[in-house]
């Protein structure tokens, strides 16, 4: 008989724990009205700021059904690595299937992976990964360099303030994010080519040599934060040791 | 009776003869004895330690890492900062190079910065506890440590902290400082800095002496009630003023304006109504290089030194503007717009077009009945409650002294001094940023306006603040990198008179005084030829076809232009620069050839600029197709050798050339004359 009240009783706690939780993770995500199939970027991926400071734009994602239209009322959650925060971190989204938020990246410079997920009628995680870059002193420092000496002929995008130089060049320069082609420039040759300028290393002597312009800590600056924004990411050669 | 049995016979046990007291003694003593051991065993950094060391264990080059190893608790010791970092205990790694690859804290290589541990330690950066060995002393405020650590986000303002000028690397500093003086933040609230100076406010608060001259009550009234709704980029903010007082200082100030005496407010001729001519004029005339203008889009177009112009119809009166326009010195002589020769007719066509700039929604609902005395009273006593003479002269009232709190060490202030709101993170940082965001939220009656920064701004400003704090005070002077002062510079007599007469210093820096708008002119006498000069001031035209903003012309008379091409050849001379050194002309013609040759192949000149506009398409750097007749050959052979030189911080890269190198390319870019704009100017 006594056994019998326990695990009634037990049941019940357990059932009112978990009721409870339920309860208050619901009041900080609204109830979802609609369910989606896939998540697809909008804007906002592949975004550089300065360590621990807000995105210049915010990440906006599309949620479509199994037909590709967008999905009005189904929840989505972002969530990061530590130091990442979103705001809002969860909603609804709106009449076009989009949900929008604003990201801040963490206190160390790297690259963030965020995942906004959402969950689909058959109870089925869907997530999708993006990726920003966070840029600590020596990038952003190289950032600055690179708005002032490259970027006018390497960023193929023209502003009102600042006309790209790029489609006038008759040899093609690579922007930053080329990361297929810079990655397999070694810092030395990136550095020779900067200071040399394109001859140093058979290039077209377009590029002109900055040597006697920049300083050495400006040039490492500079390569540092190509580094920062290459795509795919760079990858540091592992040290090279002798083995006995 | 039975637990007095019983703890009678284990005091029985314990200590019932001599030998017993004295085993349980010392047993007692010998466990006391190893609390002390055991408690320094188990600490946190302990832990850490030994975590690095498996670490560090499994990776290529550990013997190194082994060999670099200190163990036990590590300290940087600076006794001029104030510096007692014991962070380098746990943060075992941070000047391990080959560590690039550790994400993981404590761990983690310390990013590349100019200064070094050594030099600095930790705090000195990042605030914090520096003597505590737990992580929880050490970075977060506790009852008995109050710094914190300071978030990645503000991580710059430290940078502020000696750097007193512009750095390098750190533009959320550079933009923060920019924003208070560009907001006016010092007009109430005293800065002084590290350097011995005090912080000055870059913006200029016109005069409200004489604004019934210029504009009418109801604008007055419905700019008090809300600035950026006459203009989205006013930097006035919103007192968030009732209707009354609104109403009450717009009384006052229209009734205390008195004339400006000598400004002829007469319409000369009526405002004309040809908005295609007005519009050519206002491009013709540059006046996009300072003011924006709203367009259809709704973006802004132009530049933020003069206020935004996209409702100025509803502001000024029609002869305020004409006599304004004549010439803006009578109104206001300090003013940074320039004294234009405008003829009556172009007045009147510029006039007609700007006074057609209305929104029709701005004074809809604005219908003042005329003030009575009781009201323009209140309004003096409002002036002085909200401190406007702060910002702005008006007749009759002084500029209150330390109108806001002194904000010198605003980056230390203690939190046990801080009012927070409720739901807010206790730290300082936060605490400013909240202050800036919504002043009036700390409490009933505050006085401070609303300003409307965005959030990017708001972190930018309080970078900026968190910098002027108590170490930046008791810094060793020598670590204190003081602000380049503006220097003084006036240029003298008759051509200082125009100069200043056409606000040359708005964009032009001569002697490390002016703007940064247009190109520094300190050299400029040096640079150019004399015909050039004046023709370009006669009529400029761009060098830079891609540049929104450019020279406007002035319509001066030819004695003025004389009077400042003789001014500007004279005295703007480089003292390393003899004009006369080379020819103008009579290059051989192999020269020129082989000047063209190192143009196009070696140095590759074309990526940049432009001296055959057929072929060339560079549009980074001047056109050259006609520098030959504007540029001296000398300046031209002196910027070849060495541009930063001439003029510190421009782009063009310093090739090193060779002297044979840099004679050929002189000579070939002295023969360009310009045969192009010779014939566009017959057209």
């Amino acid at each position: 008989m006594t056994s019998r009240w326990l695990a009634t009783g037990m049941v019940l706690s357990v059932m009112l724990c978990t009721g409870c939780a339920r309860r208050a993770e619901s009041s900080a995500a609204p109830k979802a009205t609609a369910f989606g199939s896939a998540l697809v970027e909008s804007s906002g991926g592949k975004q550089t700021t300065g360590v621990g400071m807000p995105l210049p734009q915010p990440v906006v994602v599309q949620l479509n059904d199994d037909q590709g239209n967008g999905v009005q009322g189904a929840l989505v959650e972002f969530s990061g690595p530590a130091g990442v925060t979103f705001d809002p971190v969860n909603g609804l989204t709106d009449s076009s299937g989009q949900f929008t938020t604003t990201v801040s990246v963490g206190g160390m410079a790297g690259r963030y992976q965020i995942v906004a997920s959402t969950v689909s009628k058959a109870q089925k995680k869907v997530d999708l990964k993006l990726e920003e870059i966070a840029l600590g002193y020596q990038e952003g420092f190289g950032r600055q360099l690179n708005e002032k000496y490259c970027e006018r002929c390497h960023n193929p995008e023209s502003t009102p303030e600042r006309v790209s130089n790029y489609d006038n060049l008759e040899v093609k320069p690579h922007p930053f994010s080329e990361g297929d082609i810079l990655n397999k420039m070694s810092d030395a040759d990136l550095t020779a080519i900067i200071t040399h300028g394109g001859p140093a290393l058979n290039k077209s002597p377009l590029m002109p040599p900055y040597g006697y312009t920049m300083s050495k800590t400006e040039i490492q600056a500079l390569i540092a934060y190509i580094r920062a924004v290459s795509d795919p990411p760079y990858k540091t050669p592992g040290l090279v040791y002798a083995k006995n | 009776m039975a637990g007095n049995g019983k703890s009678g016979s284990l005091w029985e046990l314990l200590f019932g003869d001599s030998v017993r007291a004295f085993g349980v003694v010392s047993v007692l003593f010998l466990i006391s004895l190893a609390i002390a051991p055991a408690k320094n065993y188990f600490t946190q950094w302990r832990h850490y330690q030994n975590q690095y060391l498996k670490m560090v264990r499994g990776r290529g080059e550990a013997i190194t890492l082994q060999r670099h190893f200190h163990g036990g608790i590590q300290q940087i010791w600076l006794t001029d900062l104030a510096v007692v970092d014991r962070c380098t205990t746990c943060h075992v790694g941070l000047k391990e190079v080959s560590l690039v690859d550790v994400g993981r804290q404590p761990f983690r290589k310390h990013p590349v910065i100019p200064h070094t541990l050594d030099q600095y330690g930790c705090v000195t950066c990042h605030r914090g506890q520096g003597a505590a060995t737990t992580v929880e002393e050490a970075h977060s405020s506790t009852l008995a440590w109050e710094q914190p650590i300071l978030s990645a986000k503000y991580i710059e303002s430290s940078c502020g902290q000696c750097h007193q000028g512009e750095v390098a690397g750190t533009p959320q500093l550079s933009e923060g400082r920019r924003l208070i003086g560009r907001y006016g933040c010092s007009h109430c609230h005293t800065v002084k800095l590290a350097d011995g100076t005090t912080l000055k406010a870059t913006d200029d608060p016109p005069s409200l002496s004489h604004i019934a001259d210029k504009t009418t009550r109801e604008w007055v009234y419905a700019w008090l009630k809300n600035p950026q709704a006459y203009a989205t980029t006013a930097t006035m903010p919103n007192f968030k003023l009732s209707d009354d007082d609104a109403r009450d200082i717009s009384a006052f100030l229209i009734a205390n304006s008195t004339p400006r005496e000598g400004d002829a407010l007469t319409l000369s001729q009526k405002p004309a109504e040809d908005p295609t001519a007005g519009a050519s004029l206002y491009g013709e005339s540059f006046c996009a290089s300072c003011h924006a203008v709203q367009n259809a889009a709704g973006n802004l177009v132009g530049g933020d030194v003069g206020p935004e112009l996209t409702r100025v119809g509803n502001k000024v009166k029609p002869e305020w503007l004409q006599a304004w326009l004549r010439n803006p010195r009578m109104y206001d002589p300090g003013t940074a717009m320039p004294h234009y020769r405008f003829n009556d007719q172009q007045v009147a066509t510029l006039s007609g077009f700007l006074v057609a700039k209305t929104d029709s929604d701005l004074l809809a609902n604005v219908h003042l009945d005329p003030a009575t005395p009781e009201q323009i009273g209140h309004g003096k006593r409002l002036v002085a409650d909200y401190g406007c003479a702060s910002c702005h002269e008006i007749g009759g009232i002084k500029k209150p002294e330390n109108f806001a709190p002194e904000l010198s060490r605003i980056g230390s202030k203690p939190i046990n001094q801080l009012i927070f709101l409720p739901a807010m993170p206790r730290t300082l940082p936060d605490y400013i940023a909240g202050k800036v965001r919504n002043p009036r939220a700390f409490a009933a009656g505050l006085k401070m306006p609303q300003y409307s920064f965005t959030s990017v701004q708001i972190d930018a400003i309080t970078t900026a603040l968190l910098s002027l704090n108590e170490r930046s005070h008791t810094l060793p002077p020598s670590l204190i990198m003081a602000a380049t002062p503006e220097s003084s510079y006036e240029p003298a007599g008759k051509a200082g008179q125009l100069m200043h007469d056409l606000a040359c210093f708005s964009c032009h820096r001569i002697n490390g005084h002016g703007g940064d708008m247009a190109p520094d002119l300190t050299w400029e006498g040096s640079s150019v030829q004399r015909k050039w000069l004046q023709d370009f001031l006669k009529n400029p035209n761009t060098l830079r076809p891609v540049l929104i903003r450019r020279m406007p012309r002035f319509n001066l008379s030819d004695g003025e232009i004389y009077e400042l091409t003789d001014y500007i050849m004279t005295v703007y001379q480089s003292p390393a620069i003899d004009r006369d050194s080379l020819p103008l002309a009579g290059y051989p013609q192999v020269q020129v050839e082989q000047g063209r040759q190192l143009f196009y192949s070696k140095y590759g000149c074309q990526s940049c600029h432009i001296v055959d506009t057929k072929a060339d398409k560079g549009y980074i750097g001047p056109t050259l197709t006609q520098v030959g007749s504007r540029l001296t050959a000398a300046w031209i052979y002196n910027w070849l050798k060495n541009p930063q030189a001439l003029r510190s911080g421009t782009i063009e890269p310093n090739r090193n050339m060779s002297d044979e190198d840099a004679r050929a390319l002189t000579a070939f870019l002295m023969t360009q004359k310009g045969a192009g704009t010779q014939e566009a100017r017959k057209r």
